[in-house]
This record gives C-alpha cells, structure tokens and sequence, in this order.
C-alpha cells in the first residue's frame, strides 16, 4: 500500500493536537501540521514498513512545533490578519494565581510547553509513555513528571477558576515538586 | 488519613489513569484509592481532563484535509534513490491520471489535454533534459488555470498577505510583478510542493479569460540560465533562474505572446 494513504489516515490526529498545541489557532496548526507533512513525505523513503507509522510521524511534527516554537520564543509573537492565539507561547510562572480560568482551553496555554505536550499526546491522543518518550526524545521518567506536573497544574487552574469560592485549604496539599 | 504525595505514588496514580500499569499494580492502586479519597478524585480529574481535550478538539476529525495538504499528498513522492524509479511511478500515475480526468471533466477547453495519456512523471522521463521544476510548474499550471472556483488560495485583494506569507514559507523574498502592460492582472496565489520544498505560483488573467501562471521554485542546482522554452501538453513554459530561485512562466498563448510577458516579469523582478 502507498505509505501516503497511511500518511493520510493519519493526519486528523496530527491536526488534533496541533490545534489543541496551538489553542485552537487553526491556522497556526495547520501550518505546523504541513510542514510536518511535507517533511514527512519527502522523508518517506527513510521510513521503516512495519514499525510504529504514527509515533514516526507525531516525532516529525513535534520537531517542527520545537523549532517554530524556539523561532517565536526568540521575537515577539507575530500577529498575522489571522487570528493570534493571545498568550500561546507566553507562560509566566505565577500567571495562574491571579487568572479565573474558564475552561481547559485556557488552562492549557499556561502550563510550560513541554508539559503542555506531553499532557496532550497522552490524554488527547492516547500515546504510551513509551511512545511519548521516542517523540520527545526523553526518558520515560521524564515523560512521567511532565505529565504528572503538568495534570496537576491543569486541575488546579481549573478548580480555582470554575469554583473561585472553595476554601483555599481543600486545594493547597496536592500540588507536589519534583526537582 | 494521611496525604500521600511521595512522586512514586502519584507517578502510579498517572499510570493507572492511562492504563500503563500490569494487573498486579492496578489492583494496589484500586484498594489505595478505596482508601484514599484525595487521590481518587485527582484521578478522577486527570480522566475528565482527557474527556474535556476531546470535547474541546475531536471536531478536527470531521474536516477535510486543507488544500495545501491534499496537494502535497498528491505530488509524487521523494524517492529512495537506491530503488529504481519505476517502483514508486505506478500510482503517482494513477493518481496524476485521476486528476487530470477530474480537471479535464470540468473543463472542456482542456479536452486535448486528456488526449495524451502521459503523466507528468512520463514526461519528465521522456524528456530528461528539462529542468525538474518546470515540468512541475507546468503540472500545476495545467491543474489550476483550468480550475473555475478554487484557481487561487490567497486572492489578489490581499496582494500583500499573498507575498508575505510566500515569502515566509519559501524562505526567500518573492515579488508579484505587475503584467498590466501585457493586459493581465493578478488572481492571486498559492503555496505548492516542489519535490518537498514549497514554491509559488502566481495566477494572472486577461479580458479574455487567459491564464498565464508564475510559478517561483526553490529547486535549482543550477547556475543563471536565459529563457529556455519547453512545450508538454500543449503548454508551454519559459523558463529561466535568476539568483536562488527558478521561475516558470506557463500558459497557452502564443510564442511571442509569452515571450513578452517572461520579459516584463522578468524585468519587475530584477530591478
């Protein structure tokens, strides 16, 4: 079978977590996910028939989102006429105490990038921690306090945003460190 | 009741939510949470954080593929270049034959296109001399001109968001020269697969409904060359390069007629 129609069946999935790695910027996304495509495909030669197609192409495209995301980092995000997510690639460390977060849309944009990923290849697109581990290029102990930090960062935002009256002790004990 | 917030067991609780642990752990994890009812509802929110990511974002799975996307999927792909041609050129072919009956359904005009059971890939082999992309350019001129509601992505009313995203994804600063003189004016653009780099096509259009396309490739090995023409199909192609880009000028008019309009593009774009 052409290694393009597997490529295809695949792409919802990439598109997924682009838009959700972009917050919904669909443009932004679907820029990612072409140029990961496009990589892909001129690539497709290299790749190996009967190992893991999709973990293959989720470690292409997590290369493009590292290197456009390093690219933005560097300069101010560029507002196009297209719709800009508003603080996509800006995360301040302590910008969660003071922000009532609606929904998990905006939880996900303040968790640090890498979290941001992990989290989203694991509860959105069902990868194991071992497949995670080959597309970030990480040990799965590192898979596993991102994941772990960033889930509990995001339960956290959510619970002081959604229910902004909870006596502050029921959700103080649970966030943990590693380090 | 204690609060356990040792990593290990938070790490176990991440794994049993995810399904990442043998039957023997999740069964202690199940009789901590029984106990434990900080860590079943943590566990319980880590759940609904994935029910709430496919609320928020599995309606991408009922779009179709955006069109630069299709497009990149139909080009041919980049070979192995240990593995003879033939190997990968039966279904580029098929997919190039279905195309061209597609565009040629919509189109009459194109009917003596049809006639010719080559594909691009077939004339590239046919004629080995041609420079890669302009066999290309003509695909896509061939493909696009005809086409009656979709001939562009960005169209001419926003002639500078055209350019500045081109020239992003080239990587290279692309102008639209003006072809006023020649009695053509802009459609608009696109972004296409150039054997897996991006390049550029600019779509003009006269009173008379003639298109002419500009197609701006980043796939030249080679050095400065004059106008050469090429004619496949029917089409034919002036081609030049010109510093690290490649143009291919591609329509249906005559010699002459597009002789002039290579030299006013090429003008507009080395003054």
């Amino acid at each position: 079978m052409d290694i393009r129609h597997s490529i295809a069946s695949e792409l919802p999935r990439l598109r997924r977590y682009a838009r959700a790695l972009s917050a919904g910027n669909t443009s932004h996304a679907d820029d990612l996910v072409q140029q990961a495509l496009e990589r892909a495909l001129n690539k497709a030669h290299l790749f190996q028939p009967g190992t893991n197609l999709r973990a293959w192409l989720f470690t292409i495209l997590h290369n493009v989102t590292v290197s456009e995301h390093r690219k933005r980092a560097a300069r101010p995000y560029e507002v196009s006429d297209e719709s800009a997510p508003e603080s996509a690639y800006a995360t301040s460390p302590d910008a969660h105490d003071k922000l009532e977060l609606r929904d998990m849309a905006r939880a996900l944009e303040h968790l640090p990038q890498e979290q941001r990923q992990t989290v989203l290849l694991v509860s959105l697109e069902g990868l194991s921690y071992k497949e995670v581990s080959e597309v970030m290029a990480v040990p799965i102990g590192t898979v596993m306090s991102r994941l772990a930090r960033g889930r509990d960062q995001l339960r956290i935002l959510m619970e002081r945003g959604v229910e902004k009256n909870t006596p502050r002790s029921t959700l103080r004990p649970t966030l943990w460190r590693v380090k | 009741m204690n609060t356990k917030t040792d990593p290990e067991l938070e790490a176990m609780l991440h794994a049993f939510v995810d399904g990442e642990l043998d039957p023997q752990d999740e069964q202690a994890v199940r009789e901590h949470l029984a106990l434990n009812a900080d860590a079943a509802q943590r566990a319980d929110a880590y759940r609904r954080q994935g029910e709430d990511l496919h609320d928020l974002y599995d309606d991408v799975f009922t779009e179709p593929l955006s069109a630069d996307m299709r497009a990149a999927l139909n080009a041919p792909l980049a070979t192995n270049p240990t593995r003879p041609r033939i190997f990968t050129a039966p279904m580029w072919r098929m997919a190039a034959a279905i195309l061209l009956f597609t565009v040629g359904g919509l189109s009459g005009w194109w009917g003596h296109v049809l006639t010719s059971a080559e594909t691009p890939v077939a004339l590239a082999n046919a004629a080995p001399h041609v420079v890669p992309y302009v066999t290309r350019a003509i695909g896509a001129h061939v493909v696009y001109a005809s086409e009656v509601r979709h001939p562009v992505e960005v169209g001419a009313d926003q002639e500078q968001h055209l350019v500045t995203w081109l020239s992003k994804r080239l990587g290279h600063d692309v102008h639209v020269p003006k072809l006023d003189e020649a009695g053509f004016e802009l459609v608009g653009g696109r972004l296409l697969p150039d054997d897996a780099k991006p390049a550029a096509q600019f779509m003009y259009e006269n009173h008379a409904g003639q298109r002419v396309t500009l197609y701006v490739s980043l796939d030249t090995k080679r050095t400065e060359t004059a106008f050469r023409v090429v004619e496949q199909q029917g089409t034919s192609a002036i081609y030049w390069i010109e510093g690290d880009l490649g143009y291919a000028l591609a329509g249906n008019l005559e010699r002459e007629d597009m002789l002039k309009i290579a030299r006013l593009v090429y003008d507009a774009l080395t003054v």
